[in-house]
């Protein structure tokens, strides 16, 4: 800030001189920078559209190589391979399953992570600063340092193969993550909110029910977002705790059409579009408050 | 409500003594922050029993010679006890400087951190660059943003998968190339290859994520500030070195460090698409799954032990960039 002051004088004396037509408003950039921009930004979001667009296409060629010679899908066109994913196999079974643990896992994870997230942003208690830092640790334990004791842990308790033991080990990574990711958002709500509610009367924890709460919706949304997102289609705690064929989360349920021997990858393709549906729906409605939930907070504690 | 409490205790005990005891002090801090207290109860909770036990049992692995063939198991009705012993700190030396520790550790380390380098840059400026110019007054500005976060709103399982796909010998990739007559590498099969498809990939997926934390920073800059910069007659770019880095610092500080600890530990990338063969592309938290799940037998211990290392790591390395930011956030007041 204070060198934004002292610098540009030396510069200002050349500056002028040198681009004599300033007259666009601000925010606004001349036509080759523009077409500059536009060009990136183009190329940017054809990489960023391929992969998905191309796994659309690949998964309506019937045969399990036909990604091999992709020209030759055009003139086979068919949902075969989705009508097969859909009633041939235990998709639904495994979509279910992923539903219900994601989903699960989320309102969960977001519910425990608001109130923490909320007494970490606006009450200094002891054991404060420990329990922020436990929080951003957390984020650090490798899959391989917990894996194992969790899966004795959960053996032993008889959880393996379960819903509810899947659930708690997803919430072990998605609620400090929410918790840290809620209390920047609390930062940003005035504090001035909570003190009006004192004064009328409420408690602390009406403060936060009935004032703190809705304000927080779009911090909400992205933290519900994210961990419906990362657990929708998880992998690795998934096929490792997961046993039974009727207990598969989608994407564990998808490996089977992979094996040593034989790659149905046209399947793969095509279930894999069918997993990608729920995610996108629920991105496009939350899509909006993406920018300001995230980072609402981080820009100011 | 419970103000009145607070005051009440507050009052009541500094009359009966000047300075209170533990007990009291305790007490008194209990009236006034239990609210607090209930409310992270939970997370504290569920952080004890579900990461704190785990992580002091794994630390406990980490000094028996645990395996699949020596821990306590149900084979069909027979319940078999675990017949593992402690041996210290076997499983570290072995893996810091045992015979082959360079093969099974070090080369894994090595192009870890080269791997989580070179993300995290190409995360950070690919994700700055696309921030910057969405941040423009660009027509079609929102289609924009919203194709460019398409990568993030798709499990990272899916598109990994339809890399695989693309990248395999005779896919798209290997098919555009071809057609351009540049060299034909074996993205999935050859050593170095494998690096730059993980990196390749990696980056696709995490770029929209520093894009839409560094598009949130950047609106967050007062434009009076800009304004204030153009009128002292400051170039573009040293608007963008003065005004819209030093703006950006908290943003960049946390993700940065939020993409450090993902990337490293970035499982599914290099997991999906590899699955436990391709040894010289795995990072070390793959490496250690592989050791602990992904063959016969299971070495429980010496994964976990792989996990500790990891974990270790990453702390020294947060303590110590925390440390150099306060230190910048001095020196630039």
């Amino acid at each position: 800030m204070s060198t934004t002051t002292e610098r540009p004088a030396a510069a200002a004396a050349v500056a002028p001189a040198a681009r004599p037509a300033k007259v666009r408003p601000r925010g606004e950039s001349g036509p080759l920078a523009k077409a500059l921009s536009h060009g990136a930004l183009i190329l940017a979001s054809l990489i960023a559209l391929f992969p998905v667009v191309w796994i659309l296409y690949i998964s309506l060629g019937p045969d399990k190589t036909d990604y091999l010679h992709p020209g030759g899908i055009l003139g086979k066109i068919t949902l075969a391979n989705y009508q097969h994913v859909l009633s041939d196999t235990g998709f639904f079974t495994w979509f279910g399953n992923a539903f219900l643990v994601s989903g699960i896992t989320t309102v969960f994870g977001v519910m425990l992570a608001a109130t923490t997230g909320y007494a970490v942003s606006r009450m200094k208690f002891p054991g404060h600063k420990p329990l922020m830092w436990s929080l951003l640790v957390t984020q650090m334990f490798p899959i391989a340092v917990l894996i194992v004791p969790m899966y004795t842990m959960l053996s032993e308790l008889g959880l393996l193969d379960s819903y509810t033991g899947l659930i708690l080990v997803y919430s072990t990574t998605t609620v400090p993550y929410c918790g840290w990711l809620l209390k920047g958002y609390f930062d940003t709500i005035p504090v001035e909110i909570d003190e009006a509610g004192r004064v009328d009367g409420l408690s602390p924890f009406g403060t936060f029910w009935r004032l703190v709460l809705p304000l927080a919706r779009p911090g909400l949304a992205v933290a519900a977002f994210y961990s419906f997102l990362t657990y929708w289609a998880e992998v690795p705690f998934a096929s490792t705790f997961m046993l039974s064929s009727d207990k598969y989360t989608l994407a564990v349920g998808l490996q089977t059409f992979v094996s040593e021997h034989d790659s149905q990858w046209n399947l793969m393709a095509a279930t894999a579009v069918l997993i990608a549906i729920p995610s996108a729906a629920f991105f496009y409605l939350v899509q909006r408050h993406l920018v300001t939930g995230l980072t609402a907070g981080a820009s100011k504690s | 409500m419970s103000v009145a409490v607070q005051g009440a205790t507050g009052k009541g005990s500094r009359e009966r003594e000047s300075r209170p005891g533990l007990v009291e002090r305790v007490k008194r801090s209990y009236a006034k922050h239990w609210y607090a207290y209930a409310m992270i109860a939970p997370v504290v909770l569920v952080l004890g029993v579900l990461v704190l036990y785990p992580l002091v049992e794994g630390i406990w692995l980490t000094l028996t010679n645990a395996n699949s063939l020596n821990s306590a198991r149900t084979i069909g009705v027979n319940h078999i006890p675990a017949s593992y012993k402690f041996v210290g700190f076997d499983n570290y030396a072995d893996i810091l400087w045992g015979p082959g520790s360079y093969d099974r550790f070090w080369s894994h380390f090595v192009w870890t951190i080269a791997w989580t380098v070179i993300c995290v840059v190409l995360h950070y400026t690919l994700g700055l660059g696309l921030a910057l110019l969405l941040n423009k007054k660009l027509r079609g500005r929102a289609v924009y943003r919203m194709v460019l976060i398409l990568p993030w709103a798709v499990p990272t399982f899916v598109t990994v998968f339809s890399w695989r796909l693309m990248l395999s010998d005779g896919g798209a990739v290997n098919g555009l190339l071809s057609f351009l007559h540049l060299p034909e590498p074996g993205w999935l099969t050859d050593p170095w290859a494998q690096k730059a498809a993980a990196i390749l990939v990696n980056t696709w997926v995490g770029v929209p994520f520093m894009m839409i934390s560094l598009l949130g920073g950047l609106q967050s800059i007062p434009a009076e500030l800009y304004e204030a910069a153009e009128m002292d007659g400051a170039t573009p770019w040293q608007r963008f070195r003065y005004v819209t880095l030093p703006g950006l610092r908290t943003v960049s500080s946390t993700v940065v460090l939020l993409g450090v600890i993902w990337t490293f530990n970035q499982f599914g990338v290099i997991f999906l698409l590899f699955g436990t063969g391709a040894p010289d592309a795995q990072i070390l938290v793959t490496w250690a799954y592989k050791l602990g799940f992904g063959q016969q037998p299971r070495d429980y211990a010496q994964s976990a032990a792989y996990g500790v290392i990891l974990l270790s790591i990453l702390i020294v390395f947060t303590a110590f960039y925390r440390r150099w930011l306060a230190r910048n956030e001095q020196a630039n007041g």
